[in-house]
Formats: C-alpha cells, sequence, structure tokens
C-alpha cells in the first residue's frame, strides 16, 4: 500500500492541491494589488498584504513539496519535466523569485511612496505572469508533445509549451487563483462593508472567467490533448466529476451573490479541488503523456514506502503547527458569521 | 563558454548566493530568541528593542532565502536531470526531511513576525527558539544530502544502475555529519561576526548606546562560540577528506607526489605543470601529522591519478588556504574578546572594535571558499566516483541565457536587500542620544 505508486501519485496531488489553495490564493492576492482601483483602492491594497504576509512562506513550502515528492517517486518523469520544460520552469522561477522578494520589499522599504510605485509594482507584475507560467507547465505535460526515446529527448525546448493549449490552461490557473484569493479576501475585510462589496464583485467577476476559460480549455484540448478530453469524457468517474464541479461552481457563485461568504469559501475550495483532482484523473495513468506513465517511471518500493511515511511523520508535526498559525492570524474569520445573515 | 560551465556557474551563482541567505536564516533566529529571552528574564525593554531590529533584518533575509532556496531546488533538476533520475530516490530521503523543517520554520516566522500583539510573549520566544531549531535541522538534512554526493552510499551498482536502494544508509552517509556540523558552525560564526561587525561600526561613529553593546556582545557570543569549536571541526573533516577523498585532498594541500612525511603548506600556488607548489611556507611533516596524526604518515598526492580526474588545483588549493585564514583570524579576534569580556571591558577599546569590523565579514568569505573547496574539489565528478557531471547535465542548449539571467537578478536582489539592511541599521543610530534624554527627562 505505502509503496505503490499510486499511493506516492495521490500524494504528489494532494500536495499541488493545498499549494494551488494557499500558495495560489497568494498569486491572486497580487493579481488583486494590481488592479486596485476606485476609492478604495489603498484599503485593498492593505488588505491584501494583511492578509498574505504572515502565511505566504509557508504557503510557498507545498510547492517545494510537490518538486521533492516528484523527484523522489518518479525520478525519471521529473528529470523528463525539468529537461522537457525547462524554460517555462525557469520563467516561472524568475516569477516566484521577483514575487516574494518584491513583497517583503515592499514591506520593509521605508519610503512608503517608492514603497509601492516600485516593490507594490513588481509584486504585482509577478503574481500575474507566474501563475500563468505554472499552469503552462501543467498543459504542456498533457499535450503529449513531450516525446522521449528512452532518456533522449525527442522533441523541441520550446514547441510543446509554445501553445494555445498551454497558454489557455495558464490563463485558466491565473482565473482560478485570482477568483479564489477574491474569495477569501471578502473575509479578510469582513468588518468593512464598502471594501467586502469591493471583492465580492471582483469575486464574482472571476467566478465568470473560471468558467469561460474552463470552456476554452475543454475546447481547445479536443484539438490540443485529446487525452485530457477523453480523460475528462469517457471515464466512470467522468460526468460525477462534471456535475460535482459544476455544482460547486455555481454554488460558489450564488453564496457570493447572496453575501453568505463562509460558505462562499468552501465552495470555491472545492470548486478548484474538483478541477485539479479532475485533471489528474483525466490524466491518469500518465505523468508525461505519453511516455511517462506512474508505473514506468516509479522509483524503488523502499523509497516510496519511505517517502510516505516521511510525509506521515511530518505531517504530525506540520498540521497542528499549520492550524495554529491559520488559527493566530485567521482565526477570527472561522469564529464569527460574517455578511448580514450573520449568527 | 560551453553549455557546461555555464551550468556549473549557474549552479554555483546560486548555491553562493543562496549560502548567505541560508546561513543568516540559521544564525538570527537563535540570537533573535536570546534576546528575547533576556527580556523576558531582566524586563529591560533594550532588549526587547534588539530582539525587533534585529527580526526587521531577518524578514529580508530569510524571504530571499526562501524564494533562492526554491530556485536550487527546481536547478537540480533543470540544470542535472540525469543526476536527479538516479539519485532522486536514493537521497530523497534528507530532502524530505528537509521540506518538514522548512515548512516549521516558514510557519513559525509568520508568527514571529507578524504575532507580535497576537500571541503571549512566552509563545514568542518560543516562536523563535522553534525557528532557530528547525533552521538548523533543515540546514543539517540538506548538507547531508551533499555529503552523499562526496561519500556516496545506499546503493549498489549493476550495469550502470543503482540497485539495492537503502536511502537511510544514503542520509546517514558518512560524510553527513562532518559536513554538516562544519556548515552549522559556519553559520553561526559568519552570521555572529557580520552582526557583531554592524554593531561595532555603529559604536564607532560614536553611538555607545546599551542598544549596541547588548547587540554586540549577543553576536559574538554566537559568533564566537562557534569560531572556537570550528577549527576542531575542521580538524575532523579534513582527516574524513583525507580516507575518503584523497584527490580532493591533495589539490586542497598543493600535494602533487605520494609521499611520507608531507609537509603542511601556508600559502602557495599550486602548478600543474610542474606539478609542484611553489611560494609555499611549508611545515614538514605537517600535513601527513594533521591527516593522518603521524608525521611520516603516507599522503597520496594527485600523480596517483589521472590528470583527467584532478580538480581545478590551484583553485581548490587557493579556496582552502583562504577559508583556513579566515576561520584562524575569527578564532583570534573571539580570544580577544574573550578577554575583553571577562575583564568586562566590552565593548572595548577602539583597535578592537575596528579589528573585529575588519574581520567581520571574514565568516561569510570562509563559507563561500568552503563550498568551492567541497564542490570545485569534487570535480569532475558529482556523485564521486560514481557519476561525471559531464554526463548528468541537461542536453538544454544556450544554458548562458539563464546563467546570465541568474547573475543579474542576484546582483540586483542582493544590492536592494544589502541597502535596505543599510537602513534599519541607520535607524538604529542616535538611540544612545534618544537613551541619554529619557534618562534625563523620565517624561
Amino acid at each position: 500500500m505505502l509503496e505503490s505508486e499510486l499511493t506516492a501519485g495521490i500524494l504528489t496531488v494532494l500536495a499541488l492541491n493545498l499549494y494551488v489553495l494557499l500558495g495560489g490564493a497568494d498569486y491572486g492576492g497580487g493579481v488583486w494589488d494590481l488592479l486596485a482601483s476606485g476609492p478604495r483602492t489603498q484599503r485593498q491594497r492593505d488588505t491584501i498584504a494583511h492578509a498574505i504576509g504572515p502565511i505566504w512562506e509557508a504557503n510557498h513550502v507545498w510547492l517545494i513539496v510537490v518538486v521533492v515528492v516528484l523527484f523522489i517517486a518518479f525520478p525519471p518523469a521529473f528529470a523528463a519535466i525539468a529537461t522537457a520544460l525547462h524554460v517555462p520552469l525557469t520563467l516561472a522561477l524568475l516569477g516566484i523569485v521577483l514575487r516574494g522578494s518584491a513583497f517583503t520589499f515592499r514591506t520593509y522599504e521605508f519610503n512608503r511612496d517608492l514603497a509601492q510605485r516600485r516593490w507594490g509594482r513588481m509584486f504585482a507584475i509577478a503574481s500575474l505572469i507566474t501563475p500563468v507560467l505554472l499552469g503552462v507547465t501543467v498543459g504542456a505535460l498533457s499535450s503529449g508533445r513531450i516525446r522521449f526515446l528512452g532518456t533522449y529527448f525527442a522533441a523541441g525546448f520550446f514547441e510543446t509549451w509554445l501553445t494555445r493549449y498551454s497558454f489557455l490552461v495558464g490563463l485558466f490557473a491565473l482565473a482560478l487563483f485570482a477568483f479564489l484569493a477574491a474569495v477569501y479576501l471578502t473575509l479578510e475585510a469582513r468588518d468593512d462593508p464598502e471594501l467586502q462589496d469591493d471583492f465580492r464583485k471582483r469575486a464574482l467577476a472571476a467566478a465568470v472567467a473560471t468558467g469561460v476559460m474552463a470552456l476554452a480549455v475543454f475546447l481547445a484540448a479536443g484539438e490540443d490533448a485529446p487525452l485530457i478530453r477523453r480523460g475528462l469524457l469517457n471515464r466512470p468517474w467522468s460526468w460525477p466529476l462534471v456535475l460535482a464541479t459544476t455544482v460547486s461552481a455555481t454554488g460558489a457563485a450564488w453564496a457570493l451573490w447572496s453575501r453568505r461568504f463562509q460558505l462562499a469559501r468552501v465552495l470555491a475550495a472545492a470548486q478548484v479541488t474538483l478541477i485539479l483532482w479532475g485533471w489528474a484523473l483525466a490524466q491518469y495513468p500518465y505523468l508525461v503523456a505519453p511516455d511517462f506513465t506512474l508505473a514506468n517511471s516509479k522509483a524503488p518500493a523502499v523509497s516510496l514506502r519511505l517517502l510516505a511515511l516521511a510525509l506521515l511523520a511530518g505531517s504530525l508535526i506540520l498540521m497542528p503547527a499549520l492550524y495554529y498559525l491559520f488559527r493566530v492570524f485567521k482565526g477570527e474569520q472561522f469564529a464569527r458569521r460574517s455578511g448580514p445573515r450573520g449568527a | 563558454m560551453d553549455d557546461l560551465l555555464a551550468a556549473r556557474w549557474q549552479m554555483a551563482i546560486s548555491l553562493g548566493f543562496h549560502i548567505l541567505f541560508a546561513s543568516a536564516g540559521i544564525a538570527m533566529p537563535l540570537m533573535m530568541c536570546i534576546a528575547e529571552w533576556r527580556w523576558l528574564r531582566t524586563r529591560d525593554e533594550t532588549w526587547l528593542a534588539l530582539a525587533k531590529n534585529w527580526s526587521r533584518g531577518t524578514a529580508i533575509l530569510f524571504a530571499i532565502g526562501a524564494v533562492s532556496g526554491t530556485v536550487l531546488s527546481f536547478e537540480l533538476g533543470l540544470l542535472w536531470p540525469e543526476f536527479m533520475r538516479h539519485a532522486g530516490p536514493i537521497i530523497g530521503m534528507p530532502f524530505s526531511l528537509e521540506g518538514f523543517a522548512f515548512f516549521t520554520e516558514a510557519i513559525f516566522l509568520g508568527i514571529y513576525l507578524y504575532g507580535w500583539n497576537l500571541v503571549g510573549p512566552r509563545a514568542h520566544v518560543a516562536a523563535a527558539a522553534i525557528i532557530a531549531v528547525s533552521g538548523a535541522a533543515s540546514g543539517l538534512f540538506v548538507v547531508a544530502a551533499n555529503g552523499w554526493m562526496n561519500t556516496p552510499a545506499g546503493f549498489r551498482l549493476a550495469a550502470g544502475n543503482a540497485v539495492d536502494v537503502d536511502p537511510v544508509a544514503a542520509m546517514f552517509n558518512p560524510a553527513a555529519m562532518p559536513e554538516a556540523v562544519h556548515m552549522l558552525l559556519a553559520a553561526y560564526a559568519a552570521t555572529g561576526f557580520i552582526v557583531a561587525g554592524v554593531h561595532a561600526y555603529v559604536i564607532l561613529r560614536g553611538d555607545d548606546a546599551p542598544f549596541h553593546r547588548k547587540a554586540l556582545s549577543t553576536a559574538l557570543l554566537v559568533g564566537g562560540i562557534a569560531a572556537v569549536l570550528q577549527p576542531v571541526s575542521g580538524d575532523v573533516l579534513a582527516r574524513f577528506v583525507a580516507e575518503t577523498q584523497p584527490v580532493k585532498l591533495a589539490a586542497m594541500e598543493g600535494q602533487f607526489e605520494t609521499r611520507r612525511g608531507a609537509p603542511l603548506r601556508i600559502g602557495g600556488l599550486p602548478d600543474v605543470e610542474t606539478r609542484t607548489t611553489p611560494y609555499a611556507i611549508e611545515v614538514p611533516g605537517g600535513l601527513s601529522l594533521l591527516a593522518y596524526g603521524d608525521p611520516n604518515a603516507e599522503v597520496r598526492g594527485l600523480g596517483d591519478v589521472d590528470p583527467e580526474l584532478w580538480p581545478n588545483v590551484r583553485v581548490v588549493h587557493l579556496a582552502f588556504q583562504v577559508m583556513v585564514g579566515c576561520g584562524l583570524v575569527l578564532m583570534l579576534v573571539t580570544f580577544w574578546a574573550a578577554w575583553l569580556g571577562w575583564k568586562r571591558r566590552l565593548p572595548g577599546p577602539r583597535a578592537f572594535l575596528r579589528v573585529l569590523l575588519a574581520a567581520s565579514p571574514l565568516g561569510f568569505l570562509a563559507i563561500e571558499t568552503g563550498w568551492t573547496v567541497t564542490e570545485l574539489g569534487r570535480q569532475p565528478w558529482i556523485i564521486q566516483g560514481v557519476m561525471k557531471t559531464a554526463d548528468a547535465v541537461t542536453p538544454m542548449p544556450g544554458l548562458i541565457v539563464p546563467m546570465i539571467t541568474f547573475i543579474v537578478l542576484y546582483m540586483f536582489l542582493g544590492g536592494i536587500a544589502l541597502w535596505l539592511l543599510a537602513h534599519q541599521v541607520a535607524q538604529t543610530r542616535g538611540r544612545g542620544a534618544e537613551e541619554r534624554r529619557s534618562c534625563s527627562n523620565p517624561n
């Protein structure tokens, strides 16, 4: 059980899931910083900075967990991804570095005006670009264009990811992150109804954008990523999953509309989670289609078993610590109901 | 510049940049913890101000350390996919454990930096202690993984593939502990001294406030203890290298011929053509004594192996000399500081402060040159005796482009970080005047 490649695959997607729900929303925060506007521009930006300041570094670690799990559990697939997608991954890294540094520079810049003009802008632009590049990478994994003959890379360094489909997936990721962030921010702004409404409107707009992008990705997949398309339509779990995703997406939009912000947060997280697992199931059993599957790129059994044990044991320390972190900084959001229908 | 060289430079620059911030991330939390704990014990507000001040600097350093560490975790695959394809499942253990140590660090740093008014004072100082411990742990794990590249263990080669994989044995590879201890001590020494140097500078500029005196002595305590222990750790490590990587040791010492009673060379410029190391002060039998505990012991020279398998002898030897020299200077400064402390004369005479200021960057210079010895001294191998660096590199062409990009990026980030830190320091100046005012006028 612990040494099966399926367990390792599930652990990978689980870590990715947490990265998307937590780290993804931090990128989304940067997007809303960039798009901050209206009479409450400064309050919007302050709320975003206040929301992500204490937690972004912890949230970011999930990405490192994904990388580590991949190279321990599926080393040939990891090597293949790192080889074929060198360019977009390096660009994403530049985004990650600039986003994190600029955010910190803005916090500790003594010249307030300069802080926003220079570092705030850099933080926001990097937050916008990085999710697109991460999405492009994920899109390329499903495209079937990354070909290996043994360990020999038999495709180009650009043609696998410079595609319409990959960029649609990138924009889809961006829309999802922005959506999550706006929904979370409605609760961060719970003491300021005007500000809360700013984020509510943004969340609704982002909800529409995610719907449009979902459709666009699905249509483009017919030509560019037939594997995903088949996986989405022709598996036993296909329709229940699509249905559940649609219900949670619609529910999240309805909850936003009717100002049930706590519920909206739960449904938005469920929606994004279902989309991610839907992608993973559609992709199954491939890690990098069509040459690397879970089975043909798994590590020796002992490595997989120790990895699962290390993740299990690590979680015993991690989960209470994470709970403590979120209770200290986000506790009030859970303790009180929000919105006019509260209590 | 060919792609292999570009990849090696990119890796070297990424490591050399990250290690500065990672070292500070290990040692600063310990110093913040000491300062805040002293505040809890004495209720002297100066200690609290010090903890807060250091925490602002740490926030900047830690963030850059976190993102540049992410770059490294990707670069292992982006630049060396063949290495990771083989090494990933063998040496993954310490990386996965490091992930959790880093998680703990990041979580409690968030609580520390943003939770001054949200958690109780005891919980707050405990957060600093947890960051300090988990920071040290993540350092230990990562260096253990590097140790495996020097003394690979936990697998057997059969037809070019690793079989009988034992990740636990790989994690506890022979070099892991000696290397990790050396790096941890280096982090405390380098950070302690650079911080002490900053406060010495402010005191020299005429601001002799209790704030800076307390900062100076705390930083010297952390840096000094490490600086005194470091030569012992270095001696253990050198003996270990003599045994497991004789070629690396020979390059470090500029020893070309295998001989009994090999001398210890201070300075010197190895010449690969003539196979000699001229311009060195030679201590007869010194190397044999240090490496094997016997002045007549046989030391293997570079001549024993094919020059194809030599590292860059000149650079490795010089880097080693610089590292040892820096370490010795820091040890001597520590003795001086200890004597002054014993006489209750810290921060001491201006001469001491000037020397301390001049010596304060040497710890980081030692870290950089020490990693140069470790990594360059292992070449041409990426896994000693198992895989060559040239066989591990990505087929991606044009690697000079990402290399230059990262050089520019890191120069930019390093410059900004220095500038912001300098400003943080500048804000603490004038504390002496402030404190004197508040003393003479209690309102």
